[in-house]
């Protein structure tokens, strides 16, 4: 072994994350509402600064959908944390109104003309 | 839902898209994420949920550590048609003790494709049986590897126990026009099917 501090074995890509993800939420692991994975999300402004009550997975989740907006899935594979961990961080910036989230239609079937579009688009591949 | 009345911020006048979500499920090493990967824009990508012991919902801080926790990995991707609409395709793990992503996934889900190995087709049958319990439209496609014995699309039906509405297809999971026949062929079976459910039954989690 190369390498200095016997730590450092463990400590690699594989490893995953140093931080836990509940460290990350402060523990919490509920959120108010189960925020669909193709639940739209869209940043209000630009990011905030650091600061108590701000980590820095929240600042990178703004810049994220800042561009365009992102599905709650896709925020998650690219922060690499699990979807309840994004979704307590995105109740914090919902509460400071940093994000707007557009749930999909969840009981409601889209109307005919969603279907032709879809079926069109797949053609059209 | 309480976001949805968040009127303040929208001075961007920014119209999303509609995003529509269809499954992919079936047994382990079937080719759901070859599939997915064969229509989408982008290398699909990995999500994951933790899964623990604790009931859902319940805002509990002591412990949480000390819980046991599984991780389900996803693999999903993403297909733009234009600005205002936008498909997911997500990968569903294939055991059934997942029901609880299975049920967060479903949720608003337009259909599934169940893919199906003639080696192992009994892989399929929680795919195929949470989907009609949950009346959520599907259709069977058989991913033809090449060392499997070739069925007939009816023994296939008739060995899932399927309703005859069911399509039953099949499909090369790599290629990329075989892939899109298949999800079109849902898209045209959910369409179809759309008359018959209008009760809300699938919204019910």
């Amino acid at each position: 072994m190369t390498s200095d501090h016997p730590e450092s074995l463990w400590v690699d890509e594989a490893a995953g994350p140093i931080v836990r993800p509940y460290a990350m939420t402060r523990g919490r692991t509920a959120t108010k509402a189960l925020i669909n994975v193709i639940s739209l999300i869209r940043a209000t402004g630009t990011a905030p600064p650091l600061r108590p009550g701000i980590v820095p997975e929240h600042i990178r989740i703004v810049e994220l959908c800042r561009e365009r907006p992102l599905a709650l899935a896709e925020v998650a594979a690219h922060l690499g944390l699990p979807l309840g961990t994004i979704r307590v961080l995105l109740d914090d910036l919902l509460s400071q109104k940093l994000v707007q989230v557009t749930e999909p239609a969840n009981t409601q079937l889209p109307d005919d003309d969603v279907f032709e579009a879809v079926i069109n688009g797949l053609r059209a591949l | 839902m309480d976001y949805a009345h968040s009127d303040d911020g929208r001075d961007g006048a920014v119209t999303l898209p509609t995003a529509i979500k269809i499954l992919v499920a079936g047994g382990f090493g079937v080719g759901k994420t070859t599939l997915v990967a064969a229509v989408s824009e982008t290398r699909p990508l990995q999500t994951e949920e933790l899964l623990s012991e604790r009931g859902i919902g319940v805002d509990d801080l002591d412990g949480v550590e000390s819980k046991s926790t599984t991780t389900v990995a996803m693999d999903f991707g993403r297909i733009t048609f234009d600005q205002d609409l936008v498909l997911y395709l997500f990968g569903t793990p294939g055991q059934g003790r997942f029901w609880f992503i299975w049920d967060e996934l479903a949720l608003g889900a337009l259909g599934a494709v169940v893919l199906a190995d003639t080696r192992r087709l009994a892989d399929c049958f929680p795919s195929v049986d949470y989907f009609e319990e949950h009346h959520l439209p599907f259709v069977v496609a058989v991913n033809c590897f090449a060392d499997a014995r070739k069925y007939s699309l009816g023994e296939v039906q008739q060995a899932l126990n399927l309703d005859p509405g069911v399509p039953v297809m099949l499909c090369d999971a790599r290629d990329r026009e075989s892939s899109k026949e298949v999800l079109i062929a849902l898209v045209e079976h959910a369409m179809k099917r759309r008359g018959t459910r209008g009760d809300g039954q699938e919204g019910e989690h």
